[in-house]
C-alpha cells in the first residue's frame, strides 16, 4: 500500500485520482499524451442503450474560472462501446476502469448496467442520474430521492458489481437523494455533476448554447462541491467520490478532508491534458507541506 | 498532440482587426497544413483554437483576428513573452488529391491556413491558384505573402474597393481547377460547395470545449457519420458534407 492508495468500494487505487466521465472519452486521446495507467483510473463516456449525437452546437460556452457544456450524452451506444470502444481502451488501459452509464428509464438503465457489468475490464458501475442536458432523463431521476432509488435498486437487482450512483447539484436536498440511493443499495456516491448554468451572448441577445441552457462545471463550482461532499459523506456510510471544479493536488486533499475516498477531475482536463499526471506526480510533496502521512488517514478528517 | 511553451517572436498587426504572431517552440507535432493549435491565456479558462498559416522549422506563424477577450488579450502581446501551446490538432488538407492545377479560397480570417498550403502544393511544383476574399480593402493582408511564393493570386472584395467586386466564387467561376481547397465563413463554404466544379476540401470552425477530442463539444453530422470537428475535422471532404440547414 502506497501513500496515495485508498480502496473504492473494495477495489483498491493506487491514488485517487479519477478523470470524471465526458472529459476523458474512452481513454485513448489523452494515452497519445502520457502513460494513463498512472491513474487511480477513469470514468469513461456516459454510455447509453441506443446511440446518441447528443445536442446541437454550439455546445459549449466559455465562464469566469469555467465552461458550461451541452453535449447531450454523445456516444455510440452500448453495444458499440463494448465490441469497438472496451477493446480499444484495453490496449492503452490495464486497471479496472469505471462505467459510467445514463438512461432515459429505468429499464434501460438497468439494460446497459447489466450489459457493462459483465465487462471483464469494468470495475465499478458509476450510474448517471444527474445529466442536466437532456430531457425526459437523467437529471430528472436524481433530483428526486424516490426515483434515484428505484434506478438504483433496479441497477442493483441485475449487477455484481459495485454500483456508485452520480448525484445532482441542482437540488434542494443532496442529503435525502443520497440516503434514498445508498438505502436502496447503492455501493456508493458521487458527486456533483454540473451545475445548471447559461449564457448569453450579447451581441445576437441569444444563448451561446444551442440547448439554452449547460452544465457549469470549472473551478468556479469547487466550493460548492466540497459543501455538498461534506453534507453526504456526513449522512451516509457508503463511499463518496467528490468531484466539481477539482484542478490542483491542494483540491483533492480538501475533497478528501471533506469526505471523499477518490476523487475526480472534470473540466480542468480539457484545458490541460495532462492536469490528472501532474496532480498525481503532486501530491506526496503537497502531503509533505501539510504532514499527511497517507491519503486514505485523511477522509472526512475536517473537524 | 503535444504541449509546449512557445515564445513570442514577433506580434504584428496586418490590418486594423488582424494580427501575425510568431512563435518559437517545439513544431514536431504538426504534420499537415490546415491543422490548428490551441493556445491557453492568462485569465481565461478554455483555450483559444487558432489555425497553423506557416511553419518554417522551430518557427509557428500564426494570423489571427482580434474579436473576443482571447485574441484581444493575444493582440497586446509582446516578443519574448510565453505561450503554453497544444500543436498538432486536427486533421489538415490532404495534399495527395490535388492534382497539378489546385485552386485555394480563403475568405476572411480563413486565409491564413491557405498559406502554408499553398507552399507546401508549389512545393511539390503543382501549379497553384489562389483566391483572397475580403469585404473591403482595408481588410486585405497576405496578397504579397502568396504573391512572393509563387502563386496565382486573385482578390475579391464585396464592395469592389479592390481587386473583383463579388465573392471569392465570383472569381472561381472563370477558371479551370483540378481540385480545391478553403476555407472561410459557413455561408463561404456553402457557396463554394455549390459553385465548385471539382471535388476538393473544406476547413470547418466551431465552439470548441478541449480542441483534441475528449468533450464531444464540437460534433457534427457528416455523410459517412458523425465527426469531431476538432479530430477528425477540421477539413472535410466535399463529399462528406451534410449542411446542418
Amino acid at each position: 500500500m502506497g501513500r496515495l492508495s485508498v480502496n473504492l468500494c473494495g477495489i483498491p487505487l493506487e491514488n485517487p485520482v479519477i478523470p470524471a466521465s465526458g472529459t476523458f472519452g474512452y481513454g485513448y486521446e489523452y494515452a497519445e499524451l502520457y502513460d494513463i495507467n498512472c491513474l487511480g483510473t477513469f470514468s469513461f463516456k456516459g454510455t447509453t442503450k441506443e446511440p446518441r449525437f447528443g445536442n446541437p452546437t454550439p455546445r459549449i460556452a466559455e465562464c469566469t474560472s469555467g465552461m458550461i457544456n451541452a453535449v447531450g450524452l454523445q456516444n455510440p451506444g452500448v453495444e458499440k462501446v463494448i465490441s469497438e470502444e472496451l477493446p480499444k481502451l484495453k490496449t492503452c488501459f490495464h486497471k479496472p476502469v469505471m462505467a459510467n452509464i445514463s438512461g432515459f428509464g429505468v429499464e434501460e438503465y438497468a439494460y446497459t448496467c447489466e450489459k457493462l457489468d459483465k465487462e471483464e475490464q469494468v470495475g465499478w458501475l458509476e450510474v448517471n442520474v444527474s445529466c442536466p442536458n437532456v430531457h425526459g432523463g437523467g437529471m430528472s431521476f436524481g433530483t428526486d430521492p424516490k426515483a434515484a432509488a428505484e434506478v438504483t435498486a433496479a441497477v442493483k437487482k441485475v449487477t455484481t458489481k459495485p454500483v456508485i450512483v452520480k448525484l445532482s447539484p441542482n437540488v434542494t436536498d443532496i442529503v435525502s437523494i443520497a440516503k434514498a440511493c445508498e438505502d436502496a443499495g447503492a455501493d456508493g456516491i458521487s458527486l456533483i455533476n454540473t451545475m445548471l448554468g447559461m449564457r448569453i451572448d450579447l451581441r445576437t441577445r441569444k444563448p451561446i448554447i444551442a440547448n439554452k441552457m449547460g452544465g457549469f462545471s470549472g473551478s468556479a463550482i469547487f466550493p460548492v462541491a466540497v459543501r455538498m461532499v461534506y453534507q453526504v459523506a456526513n449522512a451516509v456510510k457508503i463511499p463518496v467520490v467528490g468531484m466539481g471544479g477539482v484542478s490542483c493536488a491542494e483540491d483533492v486533499i480538501e475533497m478528501m478532508l471533506a469526505g471523499a475516498t477518490a476523487v475526480e477531475v472534470g473540466a480542468a482536463n480539457l484545458v490541460n491534458p495532462y492536469i490528472c499526471k501532474e496532480i498525481i506526480e503532486q501530491l506526496p510533496a503537497v502531503m509533505d507541506k501539510y504532514r499527511i502521512n497517507t491519503l486514505s488517514e485523511i477522509i472526512g478528517g475536517v473537524k | 498532440m503535444k504541449q509546449s511553451v512557445f515564445t513570442i517572436l514577433g506580434n504584428t498587426a496586418l490590418t486594423d482587426t488582424v494580427f501575425q504572431m510568431v512563435l518559437q517552440g517545439d513544431t514536431s507535432a504538426i504534420t499537415a497544413p490546415g491543422q490548428f493549435v490551441n493556445i491557453k491565456l492568462d485569465g481565461l479558462y478554455l483555450r483559444r483554437p487558432i489555425s497553423v498559416c506557416d511553419l518554417c522549422g522551430d518557427k509557428l506563424t500564426i494570423v489571427y483576428k482580434a474579436v473576443g477577450k482571447g485574441t484581444e488579450t493575444m493582440s497586446q502581446m509582446q516578443a519574448g513573452e510565453k505561450l503554453d501551446v497544444l500543436t498538432g490538432l486536427g486533421n489538415g488538407y490532404d495534399m495527395t488529391l490535388s492534382g497539378n492545377d489546385p485552386v485555394l479560397l480563403g475568405g476572411g480570417v480563413g486565409v491564413p491556413p491557405m498559406y502554408l498550403l499553398a507552399k507546401r502544393l508549389l512545393a511539390q511544383g503543382k501549379n497553384v491558384s489562389v483566391i483572397l476574399g475580403f469585404n473591403t480593402a482595408s481588410e486585405i493582408f497576405y496578397e504579397e505573402e502568396f504573391k512572393k511564393l509563387g502563386a496565382d493570386v486573385t482578390v475579391t472584395t464585396v464592395d469592389g474597393s479592390y481587386g473583383i467586386k463579388g465573392f471569392v466564387t465570383d472569381a472561381l467561376q472563370s477558371m479551370e481547377y483540378s481540385y480545391f481547397y478553403t476555407c472561410g465563413p459557413e455561408p463561404m463554404l456553402k457557396a463554394v460547395y455549390k459553385a465548385s466544379k471539382t471535388s476538393g476540401q473544406m476547413s470547418f470552425e466551431k465552439r470548441m470545449g478541449c480542441g483534441f477530442g475528449a468533450c464531444m463539444g464540437c460534433s457534427c453530422k457528416t455523410i459517412t457519420g458523425y465527426k469531431r470537428i476538432c479530430k477528425e475535422g477540421p477539413v472535410m471532404q466535399k463529399e462528406e458534407i451534410l449542411w446542418e440547414d
